[in-house]
């Protein structure tokens, strides 16, 4: 039961985005299309899951002294792995996340959630807090991206359901409507999270 | 001459903040107030250049040549945490009335994507290096020169009646995106 609230926990009540707001550049620079954001989410999750995991079960060895640099350097090691496969086995998708592969590394999510948790917590727990967490970040970032495929391209996942040539909001796939979108979303959650405390 | 594109394609065109997504936490933590947002600009600008310097001659000095790039990630992403720790330890000693009221961010400095980012992408775009490091400047002034912006219409929100959900990072988003439209206007001055 203490497992399942440590991964139920990253989704709505401490999501990332909506409502810690960190790891905002990726959210912001990758959500063009639904799909991307869908990829750069999991991608972030693959490497949160691994590196608390690891963490959590180094978490004696290290002296209290050095442990961020040592906690980055495991993150590091992870992204590097990400970025290796998907530039050998995606290469598409690698062209179009480009910087923000690398950029994982700092994102505040996985030291954050290193800190923390990973360093407090058994194996188990802080794998799944990790996944928690990164699935908390994927649909943050597919919603964020599907909104802003549907207006700026009139297509949803890749699907085209507006005819072609039709005018669309191109402003939404730009970064002004990356911006204006996610304050828009954040009232939003803001809203609901207010009203679930009044009732 | 390149130089100056260079310079003028990272502050404005390129602007690191508003066109590129890097640096977002700061940008919204630290924009409360312009004097805080000054200090921190700074703050940036000097680690960013510095780093732009350091990483460029650990890049073509040590990981090209013994064919390590794939230590790319891991190497920037120390140097930057101990460059920061340097700086940090410096301003202690030196000024502490500076170090005293930057607090906080000094070391936050480290977990500023825009460092990283800018190191990766003068790798990736083979600058030299003095080309590396009027980039570093130019995107240091470019991100101190939006937090201004940003800093300046959040100090006048103050008196604004905003309403209840938007308040705090929401507004501070769309106007975000608005000072981001602003900047594509720079768009095409720089091909």
């Amino acid at each position: 039961m203490a497992l399942g609230k440590d991964f139920i926990r990253g989704l709505w009540e401490e999501n990332p985005t909506f409502r810690i707001m960190i790891g905002l550049c990726p959210t912001l620079a990758v959500t063009t299309s639904a799909i991307n954001g869908l990829s750069m989410g999991l991608a972030t999750s693959f490497v949160l899951v691994c590196s608390s995991a690891l963490i959590s079960l180094v978490k004696r060895l290290i002296p209290d002294k050095v442990r961020i640099p040592s906690y980055i350097i495991i993150i590091a090691t992870f992204v590097t792995i990400v970025d290796l496969y998907m530039h050998a086995y995606l290469p598409g998708l690698h062209q179009v996340l480009g910087l923000f592969i690398p950029l994982i590394v700092v994102n505040c999510i996985v030291l954050g959630r290193a800190e923390a948790f990973a360093s407090k917590k058994p194996v188990l727990a802080s794998a799944l807090d990790g996944l928690g967490m990164g699935l908390g970040f994927t649909w943050a970032l597919t919603l964020l991206g599907l909104i802003r495929e549907i207006f700026g391209a009139g297509s949803a996942f890749g699907f085209q359901f507006l005819k072609e040539g039709t005018t669309t909001l191109g402003i939404m796939s730009l970064p002004p409507g990356a911006f204006i979108t996610l304050g828009i979303l954040l009232a939003v959650m803001n809203m609901i999270a207010a009203r679930q405390k009044a009732s | 001459m390149n130089l100056f594109v260079i310079l003028l394609s990272a502050l404005l065109v390129n602007n690191f903040v508003l066109v590129r997504f890097l640096g977002i936490c700061p940008f919204l933590g630290v924009s409360k107030q312009v004097e805080s947002a000054l200090g921190m600009g700074l703050a940036t600008t000097f680690v960013m250049v510095v780093a732009s310097a350091v990483t460029w001659l650990i890049q073509w000095f040590i990981l090209e040549p013994f064919g390590l790039p794939f230590l790319q990630n891991m190497a920037f992403i120390l140097v930057i945490a101990s460059m920061v720790q340097l700086v940090e330890m410096f301003l202690h000693k030196t000024s502490p009335g500076l170090y005293q009221a930057m607090g906080i961010f000094l070391p936050l400095i480290t977990t500023n994507c825009a460092i990283l980012g800018l190191a990766i992408m003068a790798v990736q775009g083979a600058y030299s290096f003095i080309e590396s490091v009027v980039f570093g400047l130019g995107g240091g002034l470019g991100f101190t020169l939006a937090l201004i912006l940003l800093a300046g219409i959040r100090e006048e929100l103050k008196f604004a009646d905003i309403p209840k959900p938007l308040q705090g990072a929401g507004i501070a988003f769309i106007i975000a995106g608005l000072l981001s439209l602003a900047f594509s206007g720079f768009a095409g001055l720089v091909s």
